[in-house]
C-alpha cells in the first residue's frame, strides 16, 4: 500500500473514531473510567515497551521522533481515564500565598491583573478560578484589570466558573459592587506606573463602557494606596517582573504570583527578596493552592498527567544516555 | 450551532496537531487563519479599550492625550516609504521612555534589592542572636550567598579565569547550571500542561470519553 | 535634523523618567503622566501598524501570485472577519454569548492554545535525542532537572516515601528551588540588570543610535 493511500485510510479510520464517540456522547454516553487493573496493565505495557526502546536505542537504533510523540501522548491521555488520585504536598511558597490572603479583612480591595492568554490558560486558568473563589468566600472585593487584550476575556471565564457555583449564588454578588472588570490597556509597564497616581486615567470605563466613576466598587480608588492587596497571573511580558519593579518596590503594593511553569523559575528571586509574598508555580502550584481551598478544580484532576508525562521524558532521557555510555565504552573497548 | 463550534474547534485544534505528522495543506490554513485572527483581535481590542476609552468618553481636560495621537498617527506613517522617517520621532519618544523607566526600575529593583538580599546574616534567623536558626536555613543561606558571589564572578569577563578566580568561577558554572537544570524542569512541566489542556478538550468537552 | 529631533526626544524622554523617580512632585509628576498615557497611545498605534503591514505584505503576495498565496487570502479574510465582527459588536465586544466571544472560544481558543501546546512533543524528542551528561556539569544540570520534575508532581513523595519527612523529593525540589537556584537566577539577574541599566544610560545620552535606523 502506498504511504498516501496508507494516510488517507489513517485520516479515514480516525474520522470514523471521532464520529463514533460523539454520537455515543450526544446519546447520553458517560466518561470512560479504567478499572484499577486495566489501569495497572497500561503501567505495565507502557513499561514493556519503554524497555524495548531501551534495547534499540543500545543498538543504535534510535527511533523515529514519531514514536516519541506517540509515547508523549498516550502519557498525557490515558492518566485521565485512570480511577488514582494522588495527595498533592503543599510547598512553603503557596501556603505563604495562602495565608497572606487570610489575613486580608472581609472588604479589602484585591486586584487581579489576568496577564495571560490561552495557550497559558491551562496553568493559570485554574489559579484564577481558585483565587477569585477564595476572596469571594472571604468576602473581599475583586478588581480585575488585563495588561494582555485576552486576559480580561479570561477573567470573564473564570467568573462565570465561579459565580455559578451554589455557594456563590447564595452570596448574591454584584458587579459594580462586589467585583468590577476594567478591561485591557496597552502602555506594559506605563500602565503599572500610571496607576501608581490615578487608575482612572489608565480605566476611564470599564470592559463594557461603563464610566469609572460610575462604579460604586471603585469610585474611591484612586491609585495603589486604596489596594490592600494584588494578585498577578502572568505568562510572560508584560507580567510578574513589571509588577514587581514598579508596584511592589515603588509604591508599595502588597503582592502575589501566578506564573506559569516556564517564568516561575525567576520569580523566587523575588520571594527570597521579600518584594513577593509567594508563588504559584505551574500547574502544580494550581493544584497545590486549591488542595489548600478545599476544591477540585482542573489543575488537580490533571497532576496525574502531568506525572506520567514527567516520568516519560526522564524515561527517554534515561534511556538516551544509557546507550550513549555503553556504546562510548564499546568504542573504547575496540580501540584498545 | 453547538455541534458545529464544536466540530470546528476540534478540526482547528487537530489541523495544528498534524504538524507533528508532517507539514501539510490543513496545518497551513489553520496557522493562516490563526495569523489573521490574532492580529484582528489585538485590533479590536485595541479599537474599544484604548482608542475608545480614551477619546469618545474623554473628559476636557485629558485634552493633552491628543499628543499622544498625533504621535501615534506619525508612527502609522511608516506605511509610506517616502515619508516613513517621520515615524522616528514616535518610535524615539518609545525608546526614550523605555530606557528611562528600565534604567530605574533595573536598577532598583534587580540589582539593589537583590544584592540587599543576598547581604543576610548566615547563622542566625535575628540579628546579633546567635546561632539559633535551622542546618536547612544556615545552608540555605550559605548557598545563596556563596553561589550569588560565584555565579556573578563567572559572568566577569575582564580578568582571565585563572588560578583561584578560576576556581570560583567554576562553582559558579555549577550553581548557573543547577539553575538551568530546574529551569529546564520548570519548562518540560509548562509544555505537558499546555497540551493537556487541548487532550481535555478533544477528549473530553469533544468526545465525551473523559468525565 | 532627521537624526537629531529623535534623539533630543529620546534623551528629553529618558531624563524626564528619572527625573520623576526622584521628584515624584509637580511638574514632574505631570511629565510622568502624560509621557505614561503619551506612551500607552503610540504602542497602541505601534500593534495597529504591525496589523496593517501584515495586511499589505499578505495583499501583496496574493496579487504577485507568490507561492502559497491562496493563505494569504485566509489570512486578509480571517482579519477582516473578526474585525468586522468586533467592531460591530461594540464596548461589551467581550461579553459572553456575543458573536465576537464565540469567534474567541471556538476560533481563537483552540489555535492559540494548540499552537503552543505542540512544543509539548518537540521537548520529549529534542530530550532524547540531544540530552547527554557528557561532563560534570551537563549532569549537574540532568539531575537538577530530574529533582525538580519529579518533585514537582505528587509521584516524587510516592517514590521518596521510604525518606523521612524532610528529605523527600518534594521537600528537596522546594529546597533546590530556593536556594541554589534562587542564587543562580539571582548571579544572572544582577548581570542582566547591569546590562540594561549600562544600555539605557547609553540611548538616552545618544551614544547607541541604532533605534533611529540607517540612511537620511
Amino acid at each position: 500500500m502506498s504511504t498516501k493511500a496508507k494516510e488517507i485510510l489513517t485520516l479515514a479510520l480516525i474520522v470514523v473514531f471521532c464520529l463514533v464517540f460523539y454520537i455515543r456522547k450526544v446519546s447520553g454516553g458517560e466518561g470512560i473510567i479504567f478499572s484499577p487493573l486495566v489501569s495497572w496493565l497500561v503501567i505495565a505495557a507502557m513499561i514493556i515497551s519503554l524497555l524495548w526502546v531501551l534495547v534499540l536505542t543500545i543498538k543504535g537504533r534510535l527511533i523515529s521522533r514519531r514514536v516519541v510523540f506517540v509515547y508523549v501522548g498516550i502519557a498525557l491521555a490515558l492518566p485521565l481515564f485512570m480511577p488514582f488520585s494522588q495527595k498533592i504536598p503543599i510547598s512553603p511558597e503557596v501556603q505563604a500565598l495562602y495565608d497572606s490572603v487570610k489575613t486580608l479583612k472581609p472588604g479589602s480591595k484585591v486586584l487581579i491583573s489576568f496577564d495571560y492568554d490561552p495557550p497559558s490558560a491551562p496553568e493559570l486558568q485554574p489559579m484564577a478560578e481558585s483565587f477569585i473563589r477564595l476572596c469571594f468566600e472571604r468576602d473581599l472585593k475583586v478588581i480585575i484589570m488585563g495588561l494582555w487584550p485576552q486576559g480580561p476575556q479570561q477573567a470573564n471565564m473564570a467568573l462565570e466558573k465561579v459565580l455559578s457555583d451554589d455557594k456563590m449564588k447564595a452570596k448574591n454578588l454584584k458587579y459594580g459592587e462586589d467585583y468590577v472588570n476594567l478591561g485591557f490597556q496597552t502602555g506594559n509597564e506605563f500602565v503599572i506606573q500610571r496607576m501608581g497616581t490615578s487608575f482612572e486615567s489608565m480605566f476611564p470605563t470599564d470592559y463594557r463602557g461603563t464610566s469609572y466613576d460610575s462604579l460604586p466598587l471603585v469610585r474611591n480608588v484612586k491609585n495603589f494606596s486604596n489596594i490592600e492587596y494584588s494578585f498577578n497571573l502572568s505568562a510572560g511580558f508584560p507580567g510578574s517582573v513589571e509588577w514587581v519593579q514598579i508596584a511592589v518596590d515603588r509604591y508599595g503594593v502588597q503582592l502575589g504570583l501566578g506564573n506559569t511553569a516556564v517564568q516561575a523559575p525567576q520569580m523566587y528571586t523575588y520571594l527570597n527578596a521579600g518584594q513577593v509574598t509567594g508563588i504559584l508555580g505551574g500547574m502544580n502550584g494550581g493544584a497545590e493552592f486549591e488542595s489548600l481551598c478545599h476544591y477540585k478544580g482542573k489543575a488537580t484532576k490533571y497532576m496525574l498527567s502531568q506525572s506520567f508525562s514527567h516520568m516519560i521524558v526522564i524515561a527517554f532521557i534515561i534511556i538516551g544516555n544509557v546507550a550513549y555510555f555503553l556504546s562510548g565504552r564499546k568504542s573504547a573497548l575496540k580501540k584498545k | 450551532m453547538e455541534h458545529f463550534s464544536l466540530w470546528l474547534a476540534a478540526f482547528l485544534t487537530l489541523g495544528i496537531i498534524s504538524f507533528l505528522y508532517k507539514d501539510n495543506a490543513w496545518y497551513k490554513l489553520t496557522e493562516a487563519i490563526f495569523v489573521g485572527l490574532s492580529a484582528g483581535y489585538w485590533f479590536v481590542a485595541l479599537f474599544w479599550d484604548n482608542f475608545y476609552g480614551k477619546f469618545w468618553i474623554g473628559k476636557d481636560e485629558h485634552l493633552y492625550l491628543y499628543v499622544g495621537a498625533f504621535l501615534g498617527l506619525l508612527m502609522l506613517l511608516r506605511l509610506i516609504p517616502k515619508i516613513g522617517w517621520i515615524s522616528r520621532w514616535p518610535l524615539s519618544f518609545i525608546v526614550g521612555a523605555t530606557s528611562g523607566l528600565w534604567l530605574i526600575n533595573y536598577f532598583s529593583s534587580n540589582i539593589m534589592k537583590q544584592v540587599q538580599a543576598t547581604i543576610m546574616p548566615l547563622f542566625s534567623t535575628q540579628y546579633g542572636a546567635g546561632f539559633n536558626a535551622e542546618p536547612a536555613t544556615i545552608i540555605g543561606n550559605l548557598v545563596i550567598v556563596f553561589g550569588t558571589f560565584t555565579g556573578l564572578v563567572y559572568f566577569f569577563f575582564s580578568k582571565e579565569h585563572k588560578g583561584a578566580f578560576g576556581y570560583t568561577a567554576k562553582m559558579g558554572i555549577w550553581v548557573i547550571m543547577i539553575t538551568f537544570g530546574a529551569s529546564f524542569g520548570y519548562t518540560v512541566m509548562s509544555r505537558m500542561s499546555l497540551f493537556i489542556g487541548r487532550i481535555d478538550f478533544l477528549l473530553g468537552e469533544w468526545l465525551g470519553m473523559i468525565l | 535634523m532627521r537624526r537629531e529631533i529623535p534623539l533630543i526626544i529620546t534623551g528629553v524622554v529618558g531624563v524626564g523618567f528619572l527625573i520623576q523617580y526622584f521628584i515624584p512632585h509637580a511638574p514632574f509628576s505631570y511629565m510622568s503622566d502624560w509621557f505614561s498615557d503619551w506612551f500607552s497611545i503610540v504602542g497602541a498605534c505601534a500593534i495597529v501598524l504591525g496589523a496593517l503591514n501584515l495586511l499589505k505584505i499578505s495583499a501583496q503576495k496574493a496579487i504577485k501570485r507568490k507561492k502559497d498565496w491562496v493563505y494569504s487570502l485566509v489570512i486578509i479574510a480571517s482579519f477582516l472577519l473578526i474585525v468586522i465582527v468586533g467592531l460591530l459588536e461594540g464596548k461589551d465586544f467581550r461579553v459572553a454569548g456575543t458573536n465576537f466571544d464565540w469567534l474567541y472560544n471556538y476560533m481563537y481558543i483552540p489555535l492559540s492554545a494548540t499552537m503552543f501546546a505542540i512544543l509539548a512533543f518537540f521537548v520529549a524528542s529534542a530530550s532524547y535525542r540531544a540530552f547527554r551528561a557528557r561532563n560534570f556539569e551537563a549532569t549537574l544540570l540532568l539531575v537538577a532537572a530530574f529533582f525538580v520534575m519529579l518533585g514537582r508532581v505528587p509521584v516524587g513523595d510516592v517514590i521518596s516515601n521510604f525518606m523521612p519527612e524532610g528529605w523527600r523529593l518534594s521537600n528537596l525540589a522546594s529546597w533546590v528551588m530556593n536556594y541554589p537556584q534562587s542564587a543562580g537566577q539571582r548571579a544572572i539577574m544582577i548581570g542582566i540588570g547591569l546590562g540594561i541599566v549600562s544600555t539605557s544610560l547609553r540611548v538616552i545620552l545618544g551614544i547607541e543610535r541604532s533605534h533611529i535606523g540607517g540612511g537620511k
